[in-house]
């Protein structure tokens, strides 16, 4: 059966190129995307396959990542100052992945700062995420029995404008002194601003994003940064979940294949036998 | 019911953006359905730039009221708000002042109010560059002593000057380590993470369609 199963495998590796380049104009089936699709069934495979192994209770290892560690920690900073706590999910629209990881790291933190009776602030760029990060913070509110505590001016929406957006929060920093600022998303140029600001206003800060341009800036001004993947990885990381958790090993797994594909590749490349190896992940 | 809705919708919308990626949008429906969805997106989110507006007003009209400390600049806020949206909703053929056409109102706030404004805001970052770069590069330990002589040999690269003195050594030597520090080193550890960012982002989008994810509904 497994001997079977890896035959299949093989031999659609083998020809997925082969098939990739007899691409017919008028094909319904996109066959220059087949590499993609053997990319996503092995994907979703291994993240499905270490779902289930989370299930059935097998103990997985997660590194320890500070970043995350610290917002608790920083929360309660907040707590004891009794200064507010400003969350910035970002300032891409909702159809951004990278938004909805900053919105499910805001849930996590709006429990906790409902736990602590800690105020929240959380400025927002566009009208959807104004919706979504409210839905957030108001059921985090209710699941921690806060219900009257929350105020629905928590979440506030700013401006459409980068720079206005930017200059509002800037002011706000200024003004009330957050203890904690923690931006978690998309951000652009203006990372550096909020950043600089935040330090400037003597807040604790943790960053997040999977925008590489940025990370310099806030590795500069912030206290604790989450790089690139770190920031998919923290709501499975704060919620402890197994199944969560599963999905990270998955995606871990994935990581070495592409590693070894990596270093096959150069060997290849260097021994001027990696053209046919290449064509393999040019759809992907 | 409240969990249930939302978890089926992003299922139907993941799995269809998937499968449409894989058919031809020319030849066959479900191909064009991506683009589909994201007009919807479009839609909704056009529908939700309400809710903002209610917000910014009721937020700066608290304030106001309450006369909490600042207040005069919520009120600028709410007359700014007004004095941009109401000329440009009117009818341009009511006068020329109005709609959102060249001449007008809503276009004279734009060109020689915000658009100055947020370039001011944007220019403002060099300084904030300027006392970052003074904190990331003070060289209190060697990986900051290397930091900092790495900067600054690319940082000479990159202005008319400094490429003037960097020419003065013989061969090519400062452009090869140039070359190196940018086209190697750097690109090297920036297609790291993309990797590593690009997977956390597959993997999250998969957690979400397949309902495993649910905090960005506030829950679990």
């Amino acid at each position: 059966m497994r001997k079977t199963a890896s035959l299949i495998v093989s031999l659609i590796l083998v020809l997925a190129p082969g098939v990739a380049y007899c691409q017919p104009p008028d094909s319904i089936f996109r066959t220059d995307r087949v590499n993609a699709l053997i990319l996503v069934l092995v994907f979703s495979t291994a993240i499905l396959l270490y779902t289930r192994w989370a299930r059935q209770g097998r103990p997985l290892f997660l590194r320890k990542i500070p970043g995350l560690a610290a917002v608790e920690e920083a929360v309660g900073r907040a707590t004891e100052m009794g200064r507010p706590v400003l969350f910035v999910p970002g300032i891409d629209e909702l159809d951004q992945i990278e938004t909805i990881a900053g919105v499910s790291i805001l849930g996590r933190v709006a429990k906790i700062t409902a736990q602590y009776d800690t105020p929240l602030s959380v400025p927002v760029r566009y009208p959807l995420v104004y919706a979504a990060a409210q839905e957030v913070v108001e059921q985090s509110y209710i699941e921690v029995g806060k219900r009257d505590s929350y105020d629905k001016d928590i979440v506030r929406y700013v401006a459409g404008e980068q720079f206005a957006f930017t200059a509002n929060v800037n002011g706000y920093m200024m003004r009330e002194r957050p203890a904690t600022n923690i931006y978690m998303g998309a951000f652009f140029a203006e990372s550096l601003l909020l950043a600089e600001t935040g330090n400037a206003a003597g807040s604790i800060q943790i960053a997040g994003t999977a925008k590489p341009e940025q990370l310099p800036f806030f590795i500069a001004a912030c206290d604790y940064t989450l790089m690139g993947e770190e920031l998919y990885a923290a709501s499975a990381y704060l919620s402890h979940e197994p199944l969560m958790l599963g999905g990270l090993k998955g995606q871990d797994f994935i990581k070495l294949l592409i590693v070894v594909c990596i270093i096959l590749g150069v060997v290849l490349v260097t021994f001027n036998l990696g053209d046919t190896f290449l064509s393999w992940f040019k759809a992907v | 019911m409240r969990t249930a809705a939302p978890v089926a919708v992003a299922f139907l919308s993941g799995v269809i953006l998937v499968i449409s990626f894989f058919f031809n949008e020319e030849k066959t429906v479900v191909g064009g359905l991506s683009q589909e969805l994201l007009n919807w997106v479009i839609i909704v989110g056009g529908f939700t730039l309400l809710l903002g507006m209610v917000s910014i007003i009721r937020v700066n009209w608290a304030a106001v009221q309450r006369r909490k400390e600042n207040w005069i600049y919520r009120l600028f806020t709410l007359i700014a708000i007004f004095a941009a949206a109401i000329p440009s909703l009117l009818p341009p053929s009511w006068s020329p002042l109005f709609g959102r056409a060249e001449g007008s109102i809503y276009d004279w706030l734009f060109v020689y109010l915000q658009a100055p404004m947020m370039a001011t805001m944007f220019a403002t970052l060099a300084f904030y560059i300027a006392s970052a770069a003074y904190r990331a590069f003070r060289a209190r330990s060697a990986d900051a002593t290397l930091l900092l002589i790495t900067a600054t040999l690319v940082m000479l690269w990159r202005v008319p000057m400094g490429e003037a003195f960097l020419n003065l050594f013989p061969g090519d030597v400062p452009n090869i380590i140039n070359d190196y520090i940018m086209n190697g080193a750097n690109l090297a550890v920036q297609r790291g993470i993309i990797i590593g960012a690009a997977l956390g982002a597959a993997s999250m989008s998969l957690r979400i369609i397949l309902g495993i994810e649910r905090t960005y509904m506030g829950k679990g």
